[in-house]
């Protein structure tokens, strides 16, 4: 018997459903009844629940690529921040091969990186490695933290919400599936583009965003189209008072 | 599973008690999750004249390598007084009150938190009691545990905790300041609700087994309905 409806929000402790139904991601099972570990929407799918969380943190798995920060430089390894309760090691012979190399040469610490998640093990030791296409050192930009659980929502169904956000503000724009995305275009796009994910952060769990998005990035850069006229009427203004 | 044992919740020689409260009547409750912006979770919560906050960050990474489990994450909880939280004015920095409050608060959320899922981390709680009014480490408790959902740590349950006692040879529920400390007894409860398992219980002072019984009672109703508020805090949060 299921007591709860389809993206409802449920809290910790909540019973979800009772009898032949299967504990999904988010829940666990007590007593024959499949109650909800988060706060989250509920996503019932034949006879399995799971509840997807409206906030968490990154916990890496093989395969992903995330974006991370260099915080440390060891004898023959990276140590990166990757948003995460852990962090990642790069190890020298990932980058150099079998090659010996000063490793302060190739990447210093704040340096920030496009990786992919080559290995985690038991004790939650995470490898990163750069071998891969994109994979690499990211010059300029800047990086915006949002929850990893909101990343698909933030890439779209294809890619329809990143793309339209390039589109829009012309800007190059990465998303990690740790929840950093590197943003680099002219300052005041990259601005926008904040303003958006924030936004797309803040209201993941309604309806029609896609929708919203596009009327909120129209109005933005409209704004900025006006308020460049203005200053060109200043200008202009003032080489008439001159 | 929760059984109530004595049928004294309909107390008929019911004395007022000195703000005007039925023996088993709350303080007014509000609680109001996500408050703080930097922390990875949060909530604010007054029960009468009390004013608490919570904080959780985490699970994060701890450099304090001895304390780290190979197997499970640990919970560290550091509960605080405001030097402006009381009458006279508290000297700042820890107690050995606060030590013990901090300790019992992390025992008491524990058994709640799916722990085994964040190895080698921490997750760490902070409660600051910027008013208090008697029952701050029921509050502290009941703040924390909204916290931790809003910061989307997975748990078993949502930990509530609510005190009940003697005072003017009444038992009774949720003692302010006054009826703590000119009272006979105090006996504070933190519980989960869904399961009925109690994850702290103190007690000072004198009880006979039927008042303690009654009194259980009383702290394990209170907790029931501090549970509700505790429930519709963390979905008003999303506009529910």
């Amino acid at each position: 018997m299921l007591l709860v409806e389809d993206k409802q929000i449920v809290i910790p402790g909540e019973v979800l459903a009772e009898g032949e139904f299967h504990s999904g991601r988010g829940t666990f099972m007590e007593e024959g009844k499949v109650c909800s570990s988060l706060v989250g929407l509920v996503a019932v799918r034949d006879k399995k629940i799971s509840v997807i969380p409206l906030q968490s943190k990154y916990l890496p798995k093989r395969g992903d690529v995330v974006i991370g920060e260099i915080t440390d430089i060891r004898f023959s390894m990276w140590n990166l921040d990757i948003n995460s309760p852990y962090s990642g090691i790069l190890p020298a012979a990932e980058v150099f091969g079998k090659e010996k190399r000063e490793l302060n040469r190739a990447f210093d610490v704040g340096d920030v990186l496009f990786l992919r998640v080559v290995d985690v093990d038991e004790v939650k030791k995470v490898k990163l490695g750069l071998k891969g296409r994109g994979l690499g050192k990211f010059r300029g930009g800047i990086l915006i933290y949002i929850t990893p659980t909101k990343v698909p929502r933030l890439i779209g169904k294809k890619g329809s919400m990143i793309n339209m956000i390039k589109d829009h503000t012309k800007c190059e724009v990465v998303v990690g599936q740790n929840g950093v995305v590197w943003v680099k275009g002219k300052p005041d796009m990259e601005r926008v583009v904040q303003k958006v994910v924030k936004t797309i952060e803040e209201q993941a769990h309604t309806s029609g965003l896609t929708d919203r998005v596009r009327d909120m990035l129209t109005e933005l850069l409209g704004q900025e189209k006006e308020e460049e006229k203005e200053k060109e009427e200043d200008q202009y203004q003032e080489e008439l008072i001159q | 599973m929760i059984i109530i044992l004595t049928s004294s919740l309909t107390n008929s020689d019911a004395k007022k008690r000195p703000d005007g409260r039925a023996f088993d009547e709350l303080r007014p409750l509000k609680i109001e999750a996500g408050v703080l912006e930097r922390a990875d979770g949060s909530a604010y919560l007054e029960i009468g004249d009390n004013k608490v906050l919570a904080a959780v960050y985490g699970p994060r990474e701890l450099h304090v390598r001895r304390l780290l489990k190979p197997n499970m994450a640990i919970l560290r909880c550091r509960y605080n007084m405001a030097p402006f939280s009381v009458e006279d004015r508290k000297r700042p920095g820890p107690d050995r009150r606060s030590v013990e409050i901090s300790k019992i608060t992390s025992e008491a959320l524990q058994p709640a938190v799916f722990l085994e899922k964040f190895p080698r981390s921490t997750i760490d709680v902070f409660i600051e009691v910027l008013q208090a009014e008697g029952g701050t480490r029921c509050a502290g408790i009941t703040a924390a545990s909204v916290a931790l959902a809003d910061a989307g740590i997975p748990m078993r349950d949502m930990v509530v905790a609510c005190a009940a006692g003697k005072s003017n040879d009444q038992v009774i529920m949720d003692l302010s300041e006054w009826e703590d400390k000119e009272g006979e007894a105090d006996l504070p409860i933190a519980l989960m609700p869904r399961t009925g398992e109690i994850t702290l219980m103190q007690m000072d002072g004198h009880l006979t087994s039927e008042e303690f019984n009654q009194a259980m009672d009383l702290a394990i109703k209170g907790c029931q309905s501090i549970s509700e508020e505790q429930k519709k805090a963390i979905k008003n949060r999303y506009g529910d």
